[in-house]
């Protein structure tokens, strides 16, 4: 994988001028391209391996969708690739499960989290706030290199004998701790747990250098409530990280020491293929809580760089004011804050006790309120604007479309009552897919798209980027939107074959269909791969330092800014970023942040 | 050859969809990057208005298609499952009204003031009374459901009725068994240590327990129409779940934890074959928690009869203990010594 990446990097700054502003030390190819400090290369990184990811974990998607959709048919070149794995041409359910749990796992953790935070905090925080590089660039670029030795364990369990883990991306013991239970618990489970203790570490290398960036490294003038809605978003992203990731790696070490020490944190009164096992006095459920502590902050972690590049782009390409800038500060505050108390929504059904169930439900359905705010100023910032539907302006609109039909079923299964009927079945992964996956996607390519041309210093092609937004809205919803019919249906979610079942084996014509569309979006994101990378080095070429007409600082950087971002100066901010549809001295309709305010205007 | 022609025609498609990406790039620029910008502006725009038409449309039918095949039309088989049916209508009517009026509004604001020569987008950073407006009314909405959600949530997790039947029901890799507490109405005590297959003890019942003797164990879930259950749920190995669609229940089977679920059937299995038309229905119980790599078949049957015909059933099955033990049961027939001898040897070893 490296060698890809440094393959790009070379090519990309080989035409690079040299506007090095501070730093004049030698630099080789090692350290410019490979191990390097500069924030934008090391975003980068993140983003060619979060694509690579991408690619996996969206390909172990249609696999397995092949087997939902034609449970009767057999596809003898799977046997060619997987050999056992898909005996005769039928993948086996061991290798299914194993699909469905690499699938979730590779797309919220090394996707996601790493692949959407980890190059957009690293690329917009110094740029927006007005800072040469991140406050210690050493733990930034160990950040990534402590994510690709994570990504190498998780790619090598792929290649071991028994398999990958296969108990779900959540790896509830006892499953997930005895290797007596699941081909996939054997050593396929303690490379996953050692893959996201590295991750959690190149996690929190990376928040811990998010928030201290934002918070001491602002230029002059560049108060908090000055900065964008995306630093924003990517400082609450940091700090729900920095306090959730801890605990998960907490699970996950006492996971790997009951699977390898003898211990009995989570497991107790356990009789397994007929051996009666010595543990008592551990607690299954103790995981799920260790778990969802990170778990239910992760999507948020997810969802809330998605909502502030959203912010961003909504407002630039209305060219209006993102309504509401402090409620939009105040609601992303809430959803920080809230994240963190509503974990055991997720365990409405273990036996909880009902009086913990009612309080989570009462904080759960909470969040609404922050989320609807954020949707309810969306669409004011669209109202009376003069909008442009760049790429990533559809990619931010979709965006919002699908956090509000993905939001709302949230009311459904975040209510305890509705949960026990909806838990677990194919209407949790209609309600995450939407919200958290889709919408979350679109966030990542609306960035993409955005500051595309700020990373290369080339456009991407626009046809080809609309064809991947149309297809891939249309293709999401035509996807999801029936899976709630089969929740409610009562449905499971994690099956292998319905056919069996006289209550879900009515759905086999809609199985089918869900397949084949999800062929066409995967192929739809394979023109979004070829774009990104024949454009990096033959797409139109960026000529002007100011492309969208933005306001934030990024801009005033040359067109292929180098590693210290600004020759000369830092410029210094005057107002905030949002002076849109205001009359300039030059007669554009934005007023950038680093224009001094004027006699005739009000101080923000 | 299927395979290599079908990625042919892919990689064929993806070629045309590229040459043609980068002629329009070209041409876009001989034309003047501005005009174009402004024509595939109001393409984008119709179509983002268009896809709102069509894609209320396709709600509409899709809820046509696919609403016959939920769970819905045939009511549900739980007299406490109604409750939650309810509930989801009414989450359904207070989410879909917001559904509607925000989608519509998204992609007609889109439409409507995407842009134009010489307009001027309108400059409103915020306004107080907007946004409490928008704070307040979702909060009140939400109390309600709330409330309504906490207080059905409390009833049904709370203590089941005196009367109610009592089972248990223990999951295992990849299975559910089935035990009733026989005449005394107390389920004997287990202990994990006790399990052994040969000897029939999958469950590990303390056979020294008395209440254990008149246990029965079944495959078969029965139970009484019109009657409160109560089922005592477990687990032998991995974390199972009891999921009941048709009741509109669900509860994890733990092990080492043991966890409860009550409800009361109001419709016998042949009433639910008449009222889903299905001559094959049956109430199944679904493993909704993965187990390992047969979960997907881990199925589970309940009959739902009437008092009449379940205590029929019920007299008709023979204590466990029997079953192990036929030498004790006062109704056999004394079996060889052979056998018997064979499993006293199976079973001694985890007596204390």
């Amino acid at each position: 994988m490296s060698t890809v990446i440094t393959a790009n990097e070379a090519i990309l700054h080989g035409v690079q001028g040299d506007s090095h502003a501070e730093h004049h030390h030698k630099e080789t190819f090692i350290t410019k391209y490979v191990f390097s400090q500069d924030h934008k290369t090391i975003a980068k990184q993140f983003l060619v391996t979060g694509i690579i990811w991408a690619f996996i974990g969206g390909l172990f998607s249609v696999i397995f969708r092949l087997q939902l959709g034609y449970p009767e048919s057999t596809f003898p070149w799977l046997e060619d690739l997987f050999g056992h794995w898909a005996k005769g041409g039928k993948i086996q359910p061991e290798f299914y499960y194993a699909l469905v749990t690499m699938h979730g796992t590779i797309l919220v953790f090394f996707v996601l989290t790493a692949g959407l935070s980890g190059t957009f905090s690293n690329f917009l925080i110094p740029l927006q706030i007005g800072a040469r590089d991140m406050a210690s660039p050493l733990l930034n670029m160990l950040s990534y290199w402590f994510f690709f030795m994570a990504s190498v364990v998780m790619i090598s369990s792929l290649f071991v004998q028994t398999g990958p883990a296969s108990g779900g991306w959540t790896v509830y013991p006892p499953l997930s701790a005895l290797g007596d239970a699941s081909m996939g618990s054997k050593i396929g489970m303690d490379l996953w747990l050692v893959s996201m203790a590295l991750f959690i570490v190149s996690s929190l290398l990376g928040g811990l250098n998010y928030i201290t960036t934002v918070l001491n490294m602002r230029t002059k003038g560049m108060s908090m409530t000055r900065m964008p809605l995306t630093i924003w978003a990517f400082f609450f992203t940091a700090v729900l990280g920095v306090l959730s990731f801890p605990v998960l790696l907490s699970g996950a070490i006492l996971l790997l020491f009951d699977r390898n020490l003898g211990t009995s944190f989570f497991l107790s009164d356990i009789v397994v293929a007929g051996k009666i096992l010595p543990n008592e006095g551990g607690s299954a459920i103790l995981f799920q809580h260790l778990f969802w502590f990170l778990g239910h902050p992760e999507v948020y972690i997810i969802l809330l760089p998605a909502m502030g590049m959203s912010s961003e782009i909504l407002s630039v390409n209305s060219r209006k004011p993102i309504f509401g800038y402090m409620a939009m500060v105040g609601s992303l505050f809430a959803i920080t804050v809230l994240a963190f108390l509503v974990w055991a929504h997720h365990m409405f059904v273990t036996g909880l006790n009902p009086y913990l169930g009612g309080i989570f439900v009462l904080l759960t359905l909470l969040i609404a309120v922050p989320s609807a705010i954020k949707v309810f100023n969306w669409l004011t910032t669209l109202w009376r604007g003069n909008i442009r539907f760049t790429p990533a302006m559809l990619f931010a609109i979709g965006f919002v479309s699908l956090f509000i039909s993905g939001g709302l079923t949230g009311i459904f299964l975040g209510n305890s009552a509705l949960d026990i009927h909806l838990h677990d079945t194919y209407f949790v992964i209609a309600h995450f897919h939407i919200v958290m996956g889709v919408a979350s996607f679109f966030g990542l390519f609306a960035g993409v798209y955005h500051w595309y041309p700020k990373m290369f210093g080339t456009y991407l092609n626009n046809t080809l980027a609309y064809i991947h937004f149309w297809v891939t809205i249309v293709g999401a919803y035509l996807i999801f939107w029936p899976m709630h019919y089969e929740g409610l249906a009562g449905m499971p979610r994690r099956y292998y074959d319905f056919s069996t079942w006289e209550s879900f084996k009515m759905f086999g014509g809609l199985n089918e269909f869900i397949s084949l569309i999800a062929m066409i979006v995967f192929a739809a994101q394979l023109l979004f791969i070829i774009n990104f990378f024949y454009s990096i080095w033959k797409g139109r070429k960026v000529t002007t330092m100011n492309p969208w007409d933005a306001n934030t600082l990024e801009w005033t950087t040359p067109i292929r800014p180098g590693h210290g971002n600004w020759v000369g100066e830092i410029p210094e901010v005057h107002r905030w970023p949002y002076d849109y549809a205001k009359e300039s001295k030059d007669g554009k309709d934005f007023i950038m942040q680093n224009v001094p305010v004027g006699d005739d205007e009000e101080k923000h | 050859m299927k395979e290599l022609l079908i990625i042919a025609i892919v990689i064929m498609v993806f070629l045309v969809i590229f040459q043609i990406a980068k002629a329009s790039e070209y041409v876009s620029v001989l034309k003047g990057e501005d005009k174009t910008r402004k024509q595939t502006n109001k393409i984008n725009g119709f179509l983002l208005i268009s896809f709102l038409i069509l894609g209320l449309i396709g709600v509409y039918v899709c809820n046509e298609w696919f609403y016959p095949k939920t769970l819905f039309p045939a009511g549900s088989a739980s007299v406490e499952g109604e409750k939650i049916d309810l509930m989801l209508y009414i989450t359904i009517g207070v989410t879909g009204v917001v559904f509607l009026i925000t989608q519509i509004l998204l992609f007609w604001f889109s439409f409507r003031y995407q842009e134009k020569d010489g307009k001027k987008a309108f400059f409103f950073p915020h306004n107080t009374k907007l946004e409490l407006l928008w704070t307040t009314v979702p909060a009140i909405f939400l109390t309600v459901l709330v409330v309504f959600g906490l207080v059905n949530w409390f009833k049904m997790t709370g203590e089941a009725p005196k009367n109610a039947t009592l089972i248990e029901i223990t999951g295992h890799q990849f299975a559910w068994d089935i035990r009733y507490p026989g005449k005394d109405g107390v389920l004997g005590k287990k202990n994990y240590r006790l399990y052994n297959k040969p000897s029939g003890n999958t469950l590990g019942v303390d056979f020294q327990d008395p209440a254990s003797l008149d246990d029965l164990k079944t495959t078969e879930m029965h139970m009484p129409v019109n009657k409160p259950v109560k089922l005592v749920i477990g687990a032998m190995d991995v974390i199972h779940d009891v999921g009941l669609p048709h009741f509109r229940m669900k509860m994890d089977a733990v092990p080492g934890i043991p966890t409860t679920m009550w409800f009361t059937p109001q419709y016998t299995t042949e009433q639910m074959k008449v009222r889903t038309g299905n001559v094959n229905f049956r109430y199944e119980i679904s493993c909704d928690q993965v187990c390992g790599k047969s979960h997907f078949s881990m199925r589970g049957i309940i009959v739902v009869e009437t008092e009449g015909e379940y205590n029929k059933w019920l007299d008709a099955q023979k204590p466990d203990y029997y079953a192990m033990y036929p030498d004790k049961d006062p109704t056999a027939k004394p079996a060889t010594p052979d056998t018997t001898k064979k499993l006293i040897a199976a079973i001694l070893p985890v007596k204390k």
